[in-house]
């Protein structure tokens, strides 16, 4: 390359100059960019704080224990269990199969299970601890314990899950658990954060559901730091949330697993209440179910078999049946008359098999009839005509009065699934819901029962403690929520003539206690335990012309959901009252044979505290009576009251 | 005195050239890489892995290739610029053309060490063949049309085969660092004048025919500019990285969160946090404090390296110098400016701070450019 001739003073002199200037610019930039600088860092620097907290601090919700669920002398119906579990976290697992297939060696792992963690574990974010095997034993966790080295990724983790200790007695009562579902969520106006951690359980069905509040708690929360792509760092603070208040139950477990136990296998119910503040101490439907199989997830083949079962063993019958209450309902007829003075208690009515109201026949039970009957006879004998006779001096409206004084056609604030409210007729009903006046046939079958008139073995049961007592008595299920001890259901005196009441008392006395009693065949021998009761056989279908021409048929010969129901409600001790008892035996036949039995040994049961004493049954009976019991498949023991047991 | 009498006479030789290097320059210059080592350390977590030590390696390396450069005389690298630039523009084109077939083209420039970006490159080769033709052309000729359409094309030409790349940042530094070696020898300022003018123009009209059917940007393109303009609009999209550093930034405040205690960085809120935005993660652990800090070190550099091109009286020298600081003023302008959320993020890293090979091999080696035209300036007189 050629030198240049230098044209050394003015270029350099231009250099300089530009060299300068090229400077200056460099510093005016420079100091833009350092006052950007103290713009963000110094003016906005508070602002700019606040958005990196948001960015990196995450709250955790801790669920809360769920409160326990005891029965009336503090056993527990519903407990928190220990679930051992084990969880993979892939990032740490590395082959997911390869893990998976040691853990199947050590575990007892279905294909479906692995194939469903092996999903779960891909779809999830690498470092999310995924439950593969729940409800494991201690042995399987501590073997997988003993070989975690040999197991990178996967550790055996504790946690609490809802078991219910007495199983299917209180399937119903207490109702089980079950992960939150989309439909739950969509019901819930402003759901609790808590629902949103996935498998979250609450309460569906039951004192579970209906308790969901007091039981469920307050949630803890964790403040944790997360990553960008919200990994836990650390965990900055916690705050720990408030376990869920202890339910205390009125129902007694031996008297309930002995009820269960009694219905057996029948499509049934029964209701045993206190008269002293209405608490429930047992309130049993059968066939149940196993509640806990619900919590763990129960298999498609067992929920169907559930569901198909004609005697719904899902649905809680003494609240969610309503049945046309039959003959017991005659104690509503009989007062109902009574009040309005349009009967007294000495005065016959002749029975000559039937009666005739508006060119139809209405029969009496008895084909025969039953002659010149009182009001005692009719209540004892069960007298149809006597009061098809009454009611019509009555009246539906006043009888159906009556009914409701009485506790029925009201459903009742019990923590229980879909309690039904029954239904007391009147003229105004018939017209709006079916369209056509009242006709007098309606009260006569209303009169005895049948027709329009459904009842829940509970409010059958109310009924009768409310007869039995004069007071206005309520069901109380929960007895004390956290020890706080929940109102009485006493009630207060009933506006019922106190005289009119024991003129009813002593026809159901009769009925138990008489030798022409419906009921005499389970009369109690001991006079300290001796039962007042009422009969009922109520009719599902109608019995056709045709039919009875041909001779009423044989209710063993009708296939079994046209069959009659079977009722029978009773207080006793006769003398002073401490227990009433409603049972219902669905399409079971006649209820002086099939449910007066029941719920004889039921409230012989609840009485005294025990498996009812022989002495009690008369003499000819004490033989079947003990051979029944033994085949009773009774508890031996309640299980401790393990007090509040929280891991 | 002649050229030639003088660097006979009384530039120094042999080793002895040691003592004459700009050692302010050169202490600075590994004080701002100390600042890099110790963000790259703590953006890892704490760790000399994966980033502080190669990257100390590779400064390491780098020094060496510095002195060595250093040591070599300035009028060398003038002879040598035009060779350079040709061998610059030819692997830029292979890069375009053959860059995808295999990376052929990077593995001819591969150090062994670290491979040489060609764009990187290209940086410092176009400094010099400016420098060197401002050198050769008489300064009465410096803004004559024809004159100064030469250097236009010199610039225009390699900033075209980098934008095709698309590397945008990489074309600003070119056309910034070309003009402002342009700027410095002397061409007239009208020149200049009249570009920024119509640039000023174009930007007015981008916005003006925005929505009128004849829009000079298509939507996408004008909504990146929105963008731009207010990250808020797009916080996880586009926006994202903007506005994260932003938040980063500003929670420093006056004196920082603490050595790797920067919650946005050290919780990966930060993207790129090694690299382009690691000015952020300075910013966040060490506050305005350390962010002005490093501003002066970078500031104290420029202030060297302009005094060392003003002393200069070898007009190769003192315009090359220029050239370079401004180079590398553009750097970290464009880079803060763009974490700062003064420029749309171009992807420039912070020079002798951001993790990678090229740029700072590269730049050490620019400094040893600089260095020689200090060692080797006429004295004298």
């Amino acid at each position: 390359m050629r030198q240049p001739p230098r044209d050394a003073d003015g270029a350099a002199r231009k250099v300089t100059r530009r060299g300068l200037l090229l400077g200056g610019a460099q510093v005016a930039v420079m100091s833009a960019l350092g006052l950007r600088m103290r713009y963000l860092q110094v003016e906005q620097a508070d602002q700019f704080r606040l958005l990196a907290d948001e960015n990196r601090i995450n709250i955790r919700l801790i669920p809360p224990a769920r409160g326990l669920i005891f029965d009336r002398n503090g056993h527990p119906l519903a407990q928190n269990e220990q679930n051992y579990r084990i969880v993979v976290v892939r990032e740490d697992a590395g082959d997911i199969d390869e893990a998976l297939a040691g853990l199947a060696r050590l575990v007892p792992l279905s294909g479906e299970t692995i194939e469903r963690a092996r999903k779960e574990l891909l779809r999830r974010s690498p470092f999310v601890p995924v439950t593969v095997a729940d409800r494991l034993s201690w042995e399987e966790v501590a073997e997988v314990a003993v070989n975690a080295p040999a197991l990178p990724g996967i550790t055996p983790e504790v946690g609490l899950s809802r078991f219910y200790p007495l199983g299917q007695d209180f399937a119903h009562v207490v109702g089980y658990v079950g992960p939150v579902s989309d439909y739950d969520l969509e019901r819930i106006e402003n759901p609790d954060p808590l629902l949103q951690i996935p498998r979250f359980q609450i309460g569906k069905t039951g004192v579970e559901a209906k308790m969901e509040q007091q039981l469920r708690g307050q949630a803890g929360s964790k403040r944790i730091e997360v990553n960008a792509m919200g990994r836990v760092i650390r965990e900055i603070d916690r705050i720990p949330g408030r376990p869920g208040a202890n339910v205390q139950l009125t129902v007694d477990q031996g008297l309930q697993n002995f009820m269960q136990a009694r219905l057996g296998k029948d499509s049934a119910a029964a209701v045993v209440m206190d008269l002293t503040d209405g608490d429930l101490l047992g309130i049993a439907s059968a066939p149940s179910f196993d509640p806990n199989k619900f919590v763990r997830g129960i298999s498609v083949a067992d929920y169907r078999a559930l569901t198909a079962n004609e005697f719904r063993p899902l649905s809680n019958k003494t609240v969610q049946g309503a049945y046309p209450p039959g003959s017991t309902f005659k104690v509503v007829t009989a007062l109902a008359a009574l009040e309005q003075g349009l009967v007294a208690p000495e005065e016959t009515i002749y029975c000559p098999g039937y009666t005739e109201v508006g060119g139809r026949r209405f029969h009496c039970w008895r084909r025969g009839g039953h002659g010149h009957v009182t009001l005692n006879e009719s209540l004892e004998q069960s007298c149809d005509v006597y009061y098809y006779e009454i009611a019509q001096r009555v009246g539906i409206e006043k009888i159906s009065e009556m009914a409701r004084k009485l506790g029925l056609g009201t459903a009742y604030d019990v923590p229980l699934s879909a309690v039904v409210d029954g239904l007391t007729p009147t003229r105004q009903w018939k017209r709006a819901n079916r369209g056509s006046d009242w006709m007098v046939g309606d009260t006569l079958n209303a009169a005895i029962g049948q027709g329009f008139v459904l009842a829940s073995p509970l409010q059958m049961a109310v009924m009768t403690a409310r007869v039995a007592s004069g007071r206005s008595i309520m069901p109380r299920l929960i007895k004390s929520i956290d020890g706080v001890e929940q109102p009485s259901g006493a009630g207060t005196a009933l506006d019922i003539g106190p005289t009119n009441l024991t003129f009813v008392r002593q026809g159901m006395y009769a009925v138990s206690n008489s030798r022409r009693g419906t009921a005499y065949r389970t009369r109690v021998v001991d006079d300290a335990l001796q039962l007042a009761g009422k009969t009922g056989t109520s009719q599902v279908r109608n019995i056709s012309a045709a039919e009875r021409a041909a001779g009423v048929v044989d209710n063993e010969d009708l296939p079994w959901n046209r069959r009659d129901h079977a009722l029978f409600i009773c207080f006793a001790p006769f003398d002073a009252p401490r227990i009433a008892v409603s049972v219902v035996v669905e399409h079971g036949g006649g209820g002086s044979a099939v449910a007066a039995p029941i719920a004889r040994d039921i409230a012989l049961r609840a009485l005294t505290g025990e498996v009812p004493p022989l002495r009690a049954y008369p003499e000819n009976q004490r033989r079947a009576v003990e051979t029944l019991f033994d085949g009773l498949q009774l508890r031996e023991t309640a299980p401790p009251a393990p007090g509040l047991s929280r891991a | 005195m002649s050229y030639l009498e003088y660097r006979v006479k009384t530039v120094p030789s042999g080793l002895r050239k040691v003592l004459y290097l700009n050692w302010a320059l050169v202490l600075l210059v590994t004080a701002v890489a100390c600042v890099g080592f110790l963000m790259l350390y703590s953006v890892a977590g704490g760790s000399f892995q994966p980033w502080a030590e190669p990257q100390m390696k590779r400064f390491l390396a780098g020094m060496v290739v510095m002195f060595t450069v250093a040591m070599v005389p300035i009028w060398f690298w003038r002879n040598v610029a035009g060779v350079a630039f040709a061998i610059s523009i030819l692997l830029l084109v292979a890069v375009d053309f053959f860059g995808d077939v295999g990376m052929g083209a990077q593995r001819w420039i591969d150090l062994g060490v670290i491979r040489l970006q060609p764009s990187e490159m290209t940086k410092i080769t176009l400094v010099m063949i400016l420098a060197a033709y401002y050198d050769w052309l008489p300064a009465n000729r410096v803004s004559h049309p024809l004159f100064v359409a030469i250097p236009l094309v010199l610039i225009l030409l390699p900033s075209a085969l980098v934008l095709k790349q698309p590397d945008l940042g990489t074309a600003l530094l070119l056309v910034f660092g070309g003009a402002a070696v342009m700027f410095a020898a002397g061409v007239h300022w009208l020149y200049f004048a009249v570009v920024i003018a119509m640039g000023a123009g174009l930007v007015i009209a981008v916005f003006v025919t925005r929505g009128t059917p004849w829009q000079l940007l298509q939507d996408y393109q004008y909504r990146r500019i929105d963008i731009f303009l207010d990250p808020a609009s797009d916080p996880l999209g586009a926006g994202y990285h903007i506005t994260q550093s932003k938040i980063a930034l500003g929670s420093g405040g006056w004196a920082g969160q603490g050595f790797m205690q920067g919650t946005q960085s050290q919780l990966n809120f930060l993207p790129e946090k090694h690299t382009d935005f690691i000015f952020t993660t300075l910013a966040e652990e060490f506050g305005f404090i350390g962010g002005m800090s490093l501003l002066l070190l970078y500031g104290l550099i420029l202030a060297f390296c302009i005094a060392s091109a003003l002393q200069n009286r070898d007009r190769f020298s003192s315009l090359l110098t220029l050239g370079i600081a401004m180079t590398f003023f553009l750097f970290f302008a464009l880079n803060m400016s763009m974490v700062m959320g003064m420029a749309p993020v171009v992807g420039v890293p912070l020079p002798l701070v951001s993790y990678g090979g090229s740029a700072m091999m590269v730049l050490l080696g620019a400094f040893g450019l600089i260095q020689s035209a200090h060692v080797h300036r006429p004295r004298g007189r």
